[in-house]
């Protein structure tokens, strides 16, 4: 153990005299955060409309001006015809055309009974489910303000109805900055990570030095310490960094501990690390290290619960998720920045990935050959 | 020429004798597709909700059985009082709360008037949004139901209409993203990895004595690699096709030429990297970490483009994968032809020449 | 009085079908100079992994200061030293840095290692470039210095494998004194190279050929059985039947 001191003294040594890696673990993570959370906004709004009304009646128009000034529309163009509206889906000029039909005030007054047709541009999933609801909706509450006129008030009030209030707790805003900040933040932390301990292990390799270690008496445990705990601390460094950002730039102060996101932040990073390690031991290049850190870590992130919600995903990737440390991570953030949760409310997420890190360090270790 | 071949070949050579890396070229890009095409969806389904129920009436049971029997929630938990609320949003799971007031039928039935009250978890504000979307319009439904028998005047019914993606399924916008995704990064870390490590063991002063001409020797790194990335890009198609089910609408010749060109792109972009890196280490930093985050933010199929600052819009235009992502998008599931992305496939064009541009100056200036 | 301290058995590697080193059998006496030649990929090198407990033999036995290559690795790093053809120095570290760095891994205490340290840079003249990036250094300095980092925490015995590769006669001298000097302290020398004249300055040369020992003796025995006027001739009577060359 004696020798760990040297270890470590060699590492930091050769992390503080490459701009490389200073630039990745101080610099980029500052800039990304400062950026990339105005992008990460799912709101649908500004869904680019076309009309195309074959009535001009003035429930038409009425309807017309309703859904443009509800603020989630913008009108493009009123159409002619059906297939001219389709083309501006096409060109992408619109998202959604609503038609009108010829008569629609008519057979409303007289038959009781009219239609509409939305046509939803659906090849984005979320928009075309959002920007449908919202017509919807508008096109409901429409309906209900015509009734209204058109019936004698206690005949309406004998409809029952149910009132439905709703309110969204931690982030009454809606302010997604708060959700994707700790989120990038993670992300952040997963990169520097798995990629900076397997590529220095590789790089070992490949100039030849890792040998020169493992003819010496040196534990491999010794060693392996010895890289660990470099980038682990470098890693806190990070993660100080974006919560300083977080609450300086973005004003993002976690109601819950502080101290329990570092304690969280040391077992997850000991999870990360360990994958950098298991990688660089089955890796002969750093290309080779840096192909399979880039597929593990997209898998990371993109099944980690900060881009999708896991909750829609088939059981199997949810299967995944559970071996995912990220997620993990993402989710206790939240719950600790944003909802206060307590260390009795993250403790099975702690256990999970206390567990993930010891699998990961000791499959690592055993698969740490000093010879071949 | 001849020269030109047997420098192409050497580059072969390079790829196939590091199986490893080859076989993780080839097979990720299936992997990952398979597993986002299939994971990632941005539809809510089976969202733990919990109940609480101040009136456990007839009317209530109904309609927690309704939230239940939808695609969207799952009943995980019953609450007992509004103290519980909190608890339960605190350990993570529940993403709504739906709390009914006591007497619920009776006022309903009697008084025309109840009231149900929604709490979202908006940590993630865009699934409360959503979750409370198709929790209110399920409960409408049951208010319509039990009008049923007298049905409403002056009914509007809209007709929806999902084009292109009737079952809206998030493989549509995914796999055309995690393609474009796949293919930059992949393509520029292999170029500039590759010509950054004839600069760490040296060889590149063999190189660029030999009497081949620099344009040549570019073209002679690209080449195999825009290969292997059209390899991928064939398989991340049938494997779409086959097991995702997102069909290809348009014309496949349109599709592959295209591809061809933001392959070209991302190879142009590997050399600018490399003539300005001199550690494969640097170079994979720059090619990895510097492209992951901005496609995947700034790509468009994350988030929606229009949605987001001025600034960020603007800088958008300028990640080659959006353009990728929209000209995928139009010829794979619109059907569109090339009168519809000209401009797109213009712009592509464009920053072609713009890397290989810089590539180039840069490169002669070291030879000087 | 001759005192083993590398006695090797029938050893043999193999990978796959390739039999890389083929039952070698010798003995190396303590204090010895021991050449170990042969042309590349002849199996020098497979045979001096093994025996400092980097690869596994296929089959065979060996000891090194005493201790079983099997099952004692661990005793037989404490005991050896090691400098490989692949360059083994942090290029991004300081001579000093360098030092201190394996000095400590081999469980030197610091204040031992700082008083060496001024010593061995003043030996190598090296004093005024004891804060220097090791990848500024010319490659002659950098070998000088590998090896002695190699001999610095005084092992039993240092395995040299080709160690003056790519420098100019006079750096290979001055190498081959430090060599010498090491001897005389008593320190056994494991050397593997294919420069013929270097062969002479060894006390034994054993000379490989596809994997087996095909002579060993005292350069001078080796010259007059196969009637040789320099060890250059030896080598070529003797490899002239080889099948693996280059790789």
């Amino acid at each position: 153990m004696k020798q760990l001191s040297f270890l470590l003294e060699k590492e930091f040594r050769q992390v503080f005299r490459n701009p490389a890696i200073l630039r990745s673990v101080l610099i980029m993570p500052i800039i990304q955060l400062l950026i990339f959370p105005f992008a990460a906004n799912y709101e649908v709004k500004n869904v680019l409309l076309s009309i195309v009304d074959h009535d001009h009646s003035s429930y038409s128009q009425k309807f017309i001006s309703k859904i443009t000034a509800s603020g989630y529309f913008i009108l493009t163009d009123y159409s002619p015809s059906y297939n001219k509206a389709m083309e501006s889906i096409e060109s992408d000029k619109s998202d959604l055309v609503i038609e009108i039909p010829k008569n629609f005030e008519k057979d409303l007054v007289k038959e009781n009974k009219s239609s509409m047709l939305l046509a939803v541009n659906a090849v984005n999933g979320a928009k075309a489910n959002l920007g449908g609801a919202y017509a919807a909706n508008i096109i409901r509450d429409f309906n209900q303000e015509i009734r209204l006129d058109w019936m004698t008030f206690p005949a309406f009030n004998a409809i029952p109805t149910i009132e439905i209030t709703s309110s969204n707790w931690y982030n009454p805003t809606m302010n997604y900055k708060d959700f994707m900040v700790p989120g990038i933040l993670v992300t952040l932390l997963t990169m520097i990570g798995t990629f900076l301990t397997s590529l220095n292990i590789v790089q070992e390799k490949e100039s030849g030095t890792i040998e020169q270690v493992n003819v010496s008496p040196i534990s491999k445990t010794t060693f392996i310490l010895g890289k660990l705990i470099p980038f682990w601390i470098m890693g806190l460094i990070t993660l100080t960094i974006g919560l300083l950002i977080a609450r300086l730039f973005y004003q993002i102060v976690p109601v819950g501990n502080i101290s329990l996101i570092y304690l969280f932040a040391m077992v997850f990073l000991l999870a990360l690390l360990g994958i950098g390690l298991l990688i660089s031991t089955y890796a002969e290049t750093q290309t080779q290290a840096t192909f399979v850190g880039f597929f593990v870590m997209m898998v990371f992130m993109l099944l980690g619960g900060l881009y999708t919600s896991i909750d829609s995903m088939p059981e199997w990737a949810k299967w995944i998720t559970k071996v995912n440390p990220v997620a993990y991570f993402i989710e206790v953030m939240r719950m600790i920045v944003l909802k206060g949760s307590g260390f009795a409310d993250i403790k099975y997420h702690l256990l999970s990935v206390l567990g993930l890190a010891v699998v990961f360090n000791t499959w690592a270790i055993l698969n740490y050959h000093k010879r071949s | 020429m001849k020269q030109f071949l047997i420098f192409v070949q050497k580059e072969f050579y390079h790829i196939f004798r590091d199986r490893k890396s080859l076989l993780i070229i080839i097979l990720m890009p299936i992997v990952q597709i398979i597993l986002f095409g299939f994971a990632l969806t941005n539809e809510i389904k089976d969202s733990d909700i919990a109940i609480l129920d101040e009136s456990k009436d007839v009317a209530t049971v109904e309609i927690i059985h309704r939230l239940d029997a939808s695609r969207y929630f799952n009943v995980a938990r019953y609450l007992h009082s509004q103290a519980d609320i909190e608890a339960a949003f605190k350990t993570g799971k529940i993403r709504l709360v739906v709390v009914f007031q006591n007497k619920f039928r009776e006022n309903l039935l009697h008084a025309n008037h109840a009231q149900v009250q929604l709490l979202a978890d908006a940590t993630d504000p865009n699934t409360a949004t959503t979750v409370t979307n198709y929790a209110t319009s399920i409960i409408r439904d049951y208010q319509n139901d039990l009008t049923a028998n007298a049905p409403l005047p002056y009914q509007i019914e809209p007709q929806v209409r999902m084009l292109y993606n009737p079952q809206l399924k998030g493989a549509y916008t995914f796999v055309p993203g995690v393609m474009a995704m796949i293919l930059i990064i992949i393509s520029a870390m292999m170029t500039s990895v590759s010509i950054v490590r004839e600069k760490e063991i040296n060889t590149m002063e063999v190189l660029l004595v030999s009497p081949l001409k620099p344009l040549l020797f570019i073209l002679s790194k690209a080449i195999p690699y825009m290969f292997l990335s059209l390899v991928n890009v064939s398989t991340i198609l049938v494997v779409s096709v086959t097991l995702l089910e997102v069909p290809i609408n348009g014309s496949l010749l349109l599709l592959m030429g295209e591809a061809l060109l933001f392959i070209t792109t991302a190879v142009s972009l590997g050399l600018m990297i490399s003539n300005v890196t001199n550690s494969q280490q640097t170079a994979q930093m720059i090619s990895l970490l510097g492209l992951m985050l901005p496609t995947l933010l700034l790509g468009g199929f994350m988030f929606p483009i229009e949605s987001m600052p001025k600034p960020l819009q603007f800088m958008s235009n300028i990640v080659p994968s959006k353009w990728f992502f929209i000209i995928v998008k139009d010829v794979m599931i619109k059907g569109l032809g090339f009168k519809m992305i000209w401009k797109e496939t213009l712009i592509l064009f464009g920053m072609t020449l713009f890397f290989l541009t810089i590539s180039f100056s840069k490169f002669k200036i070291r030879l000087a | 009085m001759k005192e083993a301290v590398i006695t090797v058995n029938k050893l043999t590697k193999k990978f796959g079908d390739f039999i890389a080193t083929n039952e070698v059998t010798f003995e190396v006496d303590k204090g010895e100079i021991f050449g170990f030649l042969g042309a590349n990929g002849a199996g020098k090198t497979t045979a001096m992994r093994m025996l400092c407990g980097l690869s596994m033999p296929s089959s065979g036995s060996a000891t090194v200061a005493g201790f079983d290559v099997y099952k004692q690795t661990e005793k037989i790093k404490q005991n050896i030293g090691y400098m490989s053809q692949k360059f083994s120095l942090y290029e991004d570290l300081t001579v000093t840095e360098n030092i201190r760095f394996y000095a400590g891994i081999y469980g030197m205490a610091r204040p031992a290692i700082k008083e060496k340290t001024a010593q061995l840079l003043n030996q190598l003249n090296l004093t005024p470039e004891a804060n220097t990036l090791v990848k500024a250094l010319p490659l002659g300095w950098k070998q000088k210095l590998a090896f002695s980092v190699a001999i610095f925490h005084e092992p039993k015995i240092v395995f040299l494998d080709e160690p003056t590769g790519g420098v100019d006669p006079i750096t290979r001298r001055e190498f081959w004194n430090l060599i010498y000097q090491a001897a005389e302290r008593g320190i056994t020398i494991f050397v593997t190279t294919h420069y013929m004249d270097e062969a002479e300055y060894c006390n034994r040369v054993s000379i490989m050929v596809d994997g087996k020992i095909e002579a060993l003796d005292t350069p001078r025995n080796l010259k007059k059985t196969y009637n040789a006027k320099s060890m250059d001739e030896v080598f070529l009577q003797l490899a002239r039947g080889a099948k693996r060359s280059d790789d």
